[in-house]
């Protein structure tokens, strides 16, 4: 058996979280793109539109995140696409953080005081110029609290994909524990690193609402 | 690459599928309870005029909130054993979901708390209520009110949470699919199969939560 | 032609008829307040003026456009229709200027330095000259409803709709705003106001229209109609509110 020392226990959690850490980036960005597609695309306001993507919100809400990872590591191998756990890890983010975000900057487009859209209306905007110039700055700003908020919960979601191989930082911190078997030490190490980089997107998330509440 | 869909080849299992729906829904009821009454006590103590307490509450719930779910389990489950606590899979599984729960609604009530009218405080005050009094009697209700409908959305999420018990080999729904997904082959069956029951358990927990408010809180909304 | 001309509106939300057959004519230049309980439909006939309301029966008929449910003729008629709301509806996160100007460059398509100077112009006009910089959140309620009042002149519209636009005002604010609408009298605007400053409708509107269970109750100037009500509703009307 090898021998480990504290330091080589630390060492190899730190080489796993850049994994978490890249794996919530891509995240983080690949939902929120969608995200925003998911947005305008319901701004359109259409009623079929609007129906399926309140379906999607629902579903992607509504199933274990686990749950959807296994379903597309299985899922898309059933349909002839190989995906390593990376991919099927990158996907089901993508996905489950999509829905959030759209319901997140939904409700900041819709917390916008009707009084906006009548000003604009009788203005005679139209209605990409309305959102452009007068909706979209507004809910833009009052969104980055609870983007950043999320974006916590996506870096916390990332630790499921230990559960289908990928070798991040809960994953390593398992096959230290099996190799050392101190579990008290490295589970308290794991979720001390993890802690490090959630707590500090937490109190600027805290940070920005409050200063959002101060500027209204 | 055409593969037919086998729902069928899993009537077989059912029995099993069904004591993991039944043991998923004893994991939540029992958490929710416990998860709510934990996060009161703790919102309780956030505003308490001991520091101590004080601290000691906003430490804990910081912990909670900025670790993975799974992470606190493990450590729960493998960790603590280390220090003598020694607790089934269940129990562990049972005390991470409360905890988790306890932490999340502690930062909702407290809010609902926070926005409670300083008058209240004053009023319960003037008629020789104590601090604790106040708050039981007077303040609790009404901030319950405010945040129900985030508390709610806090404990479906913990139940959908509680797939990851599965990993401690807690034989609940998502435990029942892994493992009649090894028997049967049927992955992905299976596993829509538990999506899909979750879904619905999602819809139930909302609609009961729903029955709940309208027993609860009499007095037209805030 | 009248430059307004409703005939014969209704309008229900759902069960609820709102409006019961309003007939109402302004003539350009005329300072008409409409008063009323709450209630009575006023603010709805207004909003009906310019679209922001949809009617069920009868023409609401504005400059010689036909207010109808439709995004391009309403764009249109905004040119000619300009509104102030009772909460300002000013855009926070751009300055006063740029509130001016967004109109004025989007839909007037004018350029920046056209926009700039008519926005200093106006902004002069309601007394704000100083504050083209500030933002909405820094001014007071009145001077924020003076701004207000700018943006919808900079569209250069044939008549001005005000929507209780005192009403969100503290009392020692509500006479600058009322003020700048005395100046727009004098300088020959067509204003149509939802009110409750009885003062100002009997000393500077030139006829009162009391609204009263979705009808125009009764009508006529403004120093007859406070001098010598007809109806025993206006009479007790003006006794509540005096």
């Amino acid at each position: 058996m090898v021998q480990f020392t504290d330091w080589d226990i630390l060492k190899n959690l730190l080489l796993a979280a850049r994994w978490t850490i890249l794996l919530s980036l891509l995240a983080f960005a690949g939902g929120g793109l969608f995200g925003l597609i998911l947005t305008l695309l319901r701004s359109m306001r259409s009623k079929i539109t609007t129906r399926i993507i309140q379906t999607y919100v629902e579903i992607f809400q509504g199933i274990p995140l686990l749950m959807q990872l296994f379903l597309t590591f299985f899922g898309l191998s059933l349909i002839g696409i190989e995906v390593d756990a990376w991919s099927a890890a990158v996907i089901s983010l993508t996905l489950f953080s999509s829905a959030f975000f759209h319901d997140i900057w939904r409700g900041c487009i819709e917390a916008l005081p009707k009084g906006q859209w009548e000003a604009c209306r009788t203005l005679g905007l139209t209605y990409l110029q309305t959102m452009r110039y007068v909706i979209v700055p507004q809910a833009m700003r009052m969104s980055i609290a609870p983007t950043v908020g999320f974006s916590v919960q996506i870096v916390k979601g990332t630790a499921l994909a230990s559960v289908i191989g990928f070798v991040e930082l809960t994953k390593a911190g398992t096959m230290i524990n099996n190799a050392v078997f101190e579990p008290f030490k490295v589970f308290a190490l794991v979720a001390v690193l993890y802690f490090l980089i959630c707590f500090p997107l937490s109190v600027l998330a805290r940070h920005l609402e409050k200063k959002n509440h101060v500027a209204r | 690459m055409s593969y037919q869909l086998d729902f069928a080849g899993l009537v077989p299992y059912l029995p099993q599928f069904a004591a993991g729906l039944w043991a998923t829904i004893e994991l939540t009821v029992i958490s929710t309870l416990g998860g709510l009454l934990l996060g009161t006590l703790c919102a309780q103590g956030r505003i308490s005029k001991d520091a101590w307490l004080r601290r000691s509450c906003s430490c804990y719930i910081e912990i909670i909130r900025n670790t993975p779910f799974i992470v606190q389990l493990f450590f729960i489950f493998f960790g603590l054993p280390a220090l003598g606590l020694k607790l089934s899979a269940w129990q562990a599984g049972m005390f991470a979901m409360i905890i988790n729960l306890g932490a999340y609604s502690a930062e909702i009530i407290r809010a609902g708390i926070d926005a409670a009218p300083k008058g209240q405080w004053e009023a319960g005050q003037t008629l020789g209520l104590t601090r604790r009094q106040v708050f039981w009697h007077i303040i609790l209700l009404p901030a319950y009110q405010r945040v129900y409908p985030a508390l709610v959305s806090q404990c479906i999420i913990v139940m959908l949470g509680s797939a990851v018990v599965s990993q401690i080999s807690v034989e609940e729904l998502t435990f029942s699919a892994n493992f009649v997904q090894s028997r049967s082959f049927l992955s992905f069956e299976s596993y829509m199969v538990a999506a899909l029951v979750y879904l619905l358990l999602a819809i139930l927990m909302r609609q009961t939560f729903a029955l709940i408010k309208r027993f609860a809180f009499k007095n037209p909304s805030l | 032609m009248s430059l307004v001309s409703l005939d014969q509106v209704h309008k229900y939300y759902g069960e609820n008829h709102v409006l019961k057959g309003v007939d109402l004519k302004v003539e350009a230049g005329e300072v008409v307040s409409i008063i009323g309980r709450s209630g009575s439909g006023k603010s709805t006939l207004l909003r009906c003026m310019n679209g922001l309301e949809e009617y069920q029966k009868g023409a609401v008929i504005v400059d010689n456009q036909s207010v109808e449910n439709d995004d391009y003729k309403l764009r249109l008629l905004s040119r000619s229709v300009g509104m102030v709301f009772q909460n300002f509806n000013l855009f926070p996160h751009m300055t006063v200027g740029e509130n001016v100007m967004l109109a004025t460059k989007l839909v007037m398509k004018k350029s920046s330095a056209e926009s700039e100077m008519l926005a200093k112009e106006l902004l002069e006009k309601v007394g704000l000259a100083d504050k083209f910089s500030a933002y909405p959140g820094n001014l007071s309620g009145g001077q924020q409803q003076r701004v207000a009042i700018a943006r919808s002149l900079a569209m250069s519209p044939k008549v001005l709709l005000c929507d209780e636009i005192t009403s969100a005002l503290d009392p020692e604010l509500v006479g600058e705003v009322l003020k700048v609408l005395e100046k727009l009298k004098q300088e020959g605007m067509t204003l149509i106001l939802v009110t409750h400053e009885m003062n100002f409708a009997r000393d500077v509107g030139d006829r009162v229209v009391f609204m009263n269970q979705g009808r125009v109750w009764e009508t006529g100037q403004s120093d007859e109609v406070f001098s010598n009500p007809q109806t025993e509703e206006l009479q007790s009307f003006l006794a509540a509110v005096r």
